[in-house]
């Protein structure tokens, strides 16, 4: 490995609010090597965010201040310098790329004069040929007519071509450090493999280091050289990426690797780390992951474990690799692989025949601007079966959402015709249908009234329809809804405002189980919420559909959750369905271009398959004509083609699967 | 743009003809004025009517009302006989003028100082400051602040002349008391703009790429605090124009203000009436060069041919 | 093995055997909203002033003008232009309340008054501090009656604009840009032209224009909260219009009513003053805060003790309901400034 360009010893970082002292990063420890990526995973609250930006000297002050601790970039101490040393840096020796790409472009300032600013900071060129230099950027990173399109606002880019401009201004001055804080997390799927191509190449161009913050294991297997986990404010596990994603050492990364699923095989149940995260405001003695790990030591609550060596490259902070622990460690892997065995042995679930819902060439229109006409939903035709998950797959603005939102008539179909049980809905009393469909919604923080009491928002359902005898008959039927989605009997009384996403993610789910429906369409369910917590929902959806016999509609954007819980998926592409097909079968052998080409844009936690990955650009077809509609090419398995394409798809079926 | 042009100067014309055409009936209905003085006898009154045109069929009169007020042409004053409403106006305009201009640029500019700097030092003793002043700025009326400088600063301490408008010494105290409340409203707009654009990702991504800290501030943070400002010219005209009635008659300057305040006690309709669509036409302009301004300083606006935000 | 300065034993590597507990939240008492919002206003200074403020201010429009035997409308010529005069506080003489006017001379001796006339007399010989404080009453009357008509049309407007949407709200929203286009200021005066002034006209003419800023606020909330996932799962439940406008958009939205209500209620009582002074506020006998600052101007340079007090406790009034309205604004709702 090549030489060593920026070390962190012992970093803590703390924020002064109106509660107290919040200890986000509580002494962290890694170096970066010249040329190499390192990952930060973690979820949100783990300090990493944080910790990046102190490597800039962007805390926010006067809340925020770095307690004790060292950064060494080229032998000096960026945590001891004057503002002026650091602006030196800033930008010309280490640059910073966030999230979200409209919020970090100044909106009232063209691109040009944007990148221009930086490089006129640092380098002493005259502007015209800083100018050319912002033109030779943008070509760069692949804006194609870049001379023309340097004098634009931001708000005149897509947010790919957003996210590209912001990588074209962080590299504007050459920088040996980029640090890419969640780059692509405010990205579609198939852009965001797009992003992650252009950091890679840039950086065999460049040479330059990156810091690859993200809650994405899929993304770290696709890009990173190194990974650095993070949990409340530490680094408990470091290592090169093979290591870590194989060889995990901590609980928590073997949590965290466990809870994602596993699109080659099948897997009954997801592993689950139960809880979340600590309040950093208290942050518990010892590991800080003890509280969540019902495998833990009695140390784990006492001591704070040091970082033991596993090889030359890879360590980890837990007590597990402490030599007394060793009988320990045997008997825990003896137990894992028992539980292992027993998950394995679930017969596969039993789905009905009868169709519980049919849609037919469902229209969903809405007026645009001035006489113009968005067509969300544009000639959908599918059915659901009784007891079966239909997911429903598709990036933002393909109509996936607008899809659940008028089958259960929160909006009123342009035209078409939804059947639930053989009657139309159209024309079925509301208030029955009300109860038969329900919907659990994406957002745990806008989802649940803030002024009312859990209990209020659990009986609602109730309370319109009028579906119990009396108050203690009410409270009843609450306190026994709360026991089933995993929360205790005195959380009815408290305000929502109290609970974490995962716990108002499961009231949600309380909400609509309340007027007992058979149907229930999840709306993104998951994608609020950390990866730890998403198993945990998704396990709870899958207990219920067992015991209750529900069938679900699954939206998401998410395929790698869609293919787990999923029988069938649908993938939809402006307004329209492309692709129908069991899950497996889809994954397996997609046939569509744009199925396949949204397939192999996912990246997965598994950096063997990842160093392996060929993505397919979206390739081209006709959507428009009368002809272009579902057809079954193999038994159950539906492509959106014409006539003409049907045979040439049935050929390319039998051939082996390419991908995954 | 054009089509968006074209539509605001629409709706400005619209709310001026409602405007006359409630001014119009108002004229109609209004007791007590000098046409049906119980004093007059049936002659005198018959020669008034015929002079004003007041016998003709409402809608004829209506129309000739709209006529004459295209034409600029307000009526006749009844307190000052003969007199043109607009020769009144263009008399008396001038000095009031000067007065609101004057409060204007100096409440502006003082306030924006106060808002930046109570925004740099968010929650120091300086921003606390400010807002204080900002309150009191805020919540003691004109005619109170008109008052007290008038007795404290002309009476007792005798520093500078407590009426009349005769040189730019006499226009100290009016412009004071005019300008506390822009001053007030500017501070506190321009704060609450500048914290929340300071607290954008792309003051960060600025400071990122290395430049000045001044050049953030400025560049990035205030150039974007400052486009949300144009909407509050609206409300601080209206507030000048209540103002300028209130100060100048408490320092009797010779302002159009003064005139309106005067005109009302004497029921002097077609001045009042004159002077009452004059402001709202001035009001409407200002809302009008607002909406379209807006447009043309934010880009986001500009490119894409609509209106103002949504809320703003 | 030792690191640091502990020891390792042997049974420390052993299991636990904890199983996990989902954290009981029961050590906290259960806060609701409303509860959250009043700790926070408490811990504002500005706002806790302006409450008690506002609190002391109406017990003594309720209650001032019985404290003293004087009535509002007892006219005694022989003891006007009193300056002010109080019990105890007379013998500190920096206060200016013991009965000498600027010129130092002591009117109670000279006119042989042996009453205490708190806040001193005016023209006529009545009594300011029953004066004051009846005018006062007036005043709030005046604005709260506004603020209250404005609430409730602001309220009902706004939310059925926003809440039936599509062309009801296109023709509602261009009756309000229509009527922000007028200056209300204008709108006033002209009505209480020919409306004769009186308590009752004012108030209408402020609230016809008085309720627009209402609406809009109203508007803007509840279609924010329209599109909330709450809400959607409120009518994926079938819950009726009357429900969801009175469960989930109205509570909601209370924060900036109420918000809005304390910016209204200074803004009325400065309206009425300033009809006052142009010559249109209410006519003698009954007086406003407006009339008596009014009054107070004709004599400022020889009896400015008339125009002091009034003006004081107007401003005190405007001051503390601002204070309130800011400090209410951060403690509901952070995020809504401006």
């Amino acid at each position: 490995m090549m030489g060593k360009i920026l070390s962190v010893d012992d970093l803590h970082i703390s924020f002064d609010t109106y509660d107290g002292e919040v200890r986000a990063v509580r002494g962290v420890t890694f170096d970066l090597y010249k040329g190499e990526t390192l990952a930060v995973v973690g979820e949100s609250g783990s300090g990493k965010s944080v910790m990046s930006k102190s490597i800039m000297g962007l805390i926010p002050k006067p809340s925020g201040r770095i307690v004790n601790g060292t950064i060494t970039y080229q032998d000096r101490d960026i945590t001891k310098m004057s503002n002026k040393e650091i602006r030196g840096l800033r930008g010309s020796e280490i640059s910073i790329i966030f999230q979200d790409p409209m919020s970090s472009l100044n909106p009232t300032m063209t691109i040009n004069n944007q990148i221009l600013e930086g490089i006129l900071a640092h380098q002493k060129i005259t502007r015209k040929e800083a100018e050319k230099k912002v033109i030779s950027l943008l070509e760069l990173v692949g804006i194609s007519n870049a001379s023309e399109r340097v004098k634009q606002y931001p708000h005149q880019f897509s947010g790919g071509m957003q996210q590209r401009v912001v990588i074209a201004m962080a590299l504007a001055c050459n920088p040996a450090i980029l640090i890419a804080d969640e780059p692509t997390t405010a990205l579609d799927v198939t852009v965001q493999a797009q992003v992650l191509e252009l950091l890679k190449d840039i950086q065999k161009k460049m040479d330059t280091s990156i810091i690859f913050i993200t809650h994405d294991l899929g993304v770290v297997a696709n890009i990173a050289d190194r990974v650095a986990v993070m949990y409340a404010g530490k680094v408990v596990e470091i290592g090169r990426t093979d290591e870590v994603f194989y060889n995990p050492q901590h609980p928590y990364t073997k949590g965290l690797l466990a809870a994602m699923p596993d699109l080659t095989i099948d897997q009954e149940e997801l592993q689950t780390i139960p809880g979340s995260p600590p309040n950093l405001l208290y942050p518990p003695p010892g590991d800080a992951f003890a509280l969540r790990n019902e495998q833990a030591l009695k140390i784990d609550f006492l001591h704070e474990p040091p970082m033991f060596k596993v090889s030359e490259t890879h360590s980890a902070a837990t007590w597990l690799l402490h030599e007394k622990a060793s009988k320990v460690t045997k008997l825990l892997e003896e137990k894992q692989q028992l539980e292992k065995a027993i998950s394995d042995q679930v017969p596969k679930k039993e789905i009905g025949k009868e169709k519980i819902l049919e849609v037919k060439d469902l229209k969903q229109h809405f007026k645009g601007g001035k006489n113009s006409v968005i067509k969300a939903v544009d000639g959908l035709s599918f059915d659901i079966y009784e007891g079966e998950t239909f997911g429903l797959v598709g990036e933002s603005g393909c109509g996936k959402s607008t899809t659940g939102r008028t089958l259960v008539r929160l909006y009123d179909a342009t035209s078409g015709e939804v059947f639930f049980k053989g009657v139309d809905i159209h024309k079925k009393n509301a208030l029955n249908l009300n109860k038969d469909i329900q919907m659990i919604f994406q957002d745990p923080y806008s989802s649940l009234n803030p002024r009312w009491t859990v209990a209020d928002i659990i009986a609602e359902g109730m309370d319109i329809h009028g579906l119990y005898t009396s108050k203690a008959n009410r409270m009843e039927k609450v306190y026994e809804l709360l026991k089933t989605v995993g929360l205790a009997e005195e959380h009815a009384n408290r305000y929502p405002h109290e609970f974490s996403g995962g716990q108002r993610q499961r009231i949600g789910i309380a909400r609509a189980l309340a007027v007992d429906p058979k149907f229930i369409i999840a709306d993104e369910p998951i994608s609020a919420l950390d990866v730890s917590i998403q198993a945990q929902i998704t396990n709870l959806l899958k207990k219920l559909q067992k015991e209750k016999n529900l069938t679900y509609l699954f939206i998401a954007h998410d395929l790698s959750m869609v293919k787990y819980i999923s029988d069938r998926v649908g993938v939809m592409y402006q307004g329209k369905l492309v692709e129908v097909a069991a899950s497996d079968e889809l994954y397996d052998n997609p046939l569509h271009p744009y199925t396949k080409s949204l397939l192999s844009a996912i990246p997965v936690p598994d950096p063997e398959v990842e160093k392996k990955r060929i993505r397919i650009p979206k390739g081209k077809w006709t959507i428009d004509s009368e002809e272009y509609k579902l057809r079954e090419i193999t038994e159950g398995h539906w492509v959106a083609c014409t006539e003409d394409e049907v045979d040439s798809y049935r050929t390319k079926s039998d051939a082996p699967a390419v991908l995954v | 743009m054009k089509k968006y042009i074209a539509s605001r100067i629409g709706y400005m014309l619209f709310t001026f003809l409602i405007i006359v055409t409630f001014t119009f009936f108002l004229m109609q209905t209004l007791p007590g004025s000098p046409f049906n003085d119980e004093r007059l006898s049936e002659t005198q009154k018959e020669v008034l009517n015929e002079r004003y045109g007041l016998n003709e069929p409402l809608s004829v009169q209506y129309f000739k009302y709209l006529g004459n007020i295209t034409k600029g042409d307000f009526g006749v004053s009844f307190q000052f006989d003969g007199r043109s409403v607009s020769s009144i106006i263009g008399e008396r305009i001038g000095v009031s003028a000067i007065l609101g201009a004057q409060s204007l640029v100096v409440g502006m500019i003082l306030g924006l100082f106060l808002g930046i700097i109570a925004a740099l030092r968010h929650n120091t003793f300086i921003d606390y400051g400010a807002m204080v002043v900002a309150v009191l700025g805020l919540s003691i009326p004109n005619f109170v602040l008109a008052g007290l400088l008038q007795y404290w600063v002309g009476v007792r301490l005798g520093w500078l002349p407590v009426a009349f408008w005769e040189g730019f010494e006499y226009s100290i105290l009016p412009t004071i008391a005019l300008a506390a409340f822009v001053v007030a409203t500017m501070a506190r707009f321009m704060r609450t703009e500048m914290l929340d654009v300071l607290g954008n990702e792309y003051i960060t991504t600025a400071r990122a790429k290395g430049i000045k800290e001044h050049t953030v501030i400025l560049k990035h943070g205030l150039r974007n605090a400052m486009i949300p400002i144009i909407t509050i010219l609206g409300p601080l005209t209206v507030s000048l124009m209540t103002g300028t009635l209130v100060v100048e008659k408490i320092f009797s300057v010779p302002g159009l203000g003064e005139q309106f305040v005067k005109s009302i006690l004497t029921n002097d309709y077609p001045v009042i009436m004159g002077v009452t669509l004059f402001y709202s036409l001035l009001f409407i302009i200002v809302i009008l060069i607002v909406d379209l301004l807006y447009g043309v300083i934010d880009p986001r606006i500009r490119l894409s041919g609509g209106g103002r935000r949504e809320g703003k | 093995m030792k690191v640091n300065e502990y020891e390792l034993t042997d049974d420390l590597f052993e299991e636990s055997g904890k199983a996990f507990e989902e954290k009981r939240i029961t050590s906290r008492p259960s806060s609701t909203f409303m509860k959250d919002s009043w700790l926070r206003l408490r811990k504002n200074k500005g706002a806790f002033t302006g409450l008690i403020l506002i609190i002391l201010i109406m017990f003594l429009a309720a209650f001032g003008p019985y404290m003293n035997s004087h009535g509002f409308d007892e006219q005694d010529l022989t003891r006007t232009n009193l300056p002010p005069k109080v019990p105890v506080l007379e013998n500190l003489s920096f206060l200016g309340v013991s009965g000498v006017d600027i010129r130092g001379t002591d009117q109670y001796a000279a006119k042989e008054v042996p009453d205490y006339y708190w806040f001193g007399t005016d023209d006529l010989g009545r009594d300011l501090w029953t004066r004051i404080w009846q005018g006062t009453r007036i005043s709030l009357y005046i604005a709260f009656l506004a603020a209250t008509l404005d609430l409730v049309i602001g309220v009902a407007y706004g939310s059925i604009s926003a809440y039936y949407g599509g062309r009801i709200d296109n023709v509602m929203q261009r009756i309000i840009e229509v009527l922000m286009g007028i200056p209300n200021l204008i709108v006033v005066i002209l009505l209480i032209l020919i409306l004769k002034p009186g308590i009752m006209s004012i108030t209408l003419a402020m609230v016809i224009t008085g309720w627009v800023s209402m609406a809009r606020i109203v508007r803007g909330q509840v279609l924010k909260l329209k599109g909330q996932e709450f809400v959607l799962a409120s009518r994926t439940l079938g819950a009726k219009d009357k429900n969801l406008i009175w469960g989930h958009l109205i509570p909601n939205s209370l924060g900036p009513i109420i918000i809005t209500t304390m910016f209204t209620i200074p803004t009325a009582i400065f309206t009425e003053a300033f009809l006052s002074f142009i010559g249109l506020g209410l006519q003698p006998p009954i007086a406003s805060l407006g009339m008596i600052v009014n009054d107070g101007f004709k004599m400022l340079k020889i009896y400015p003790h008339m125009l002091m007090f009034s003006s004081v406790i107007i401003s005190l009034i405007m001051i503390s309901f601002n204070l309130l309205g800011d400090g209410l604004r951060d403690s509901f709702d952070p995020k809504m400034k401006k």
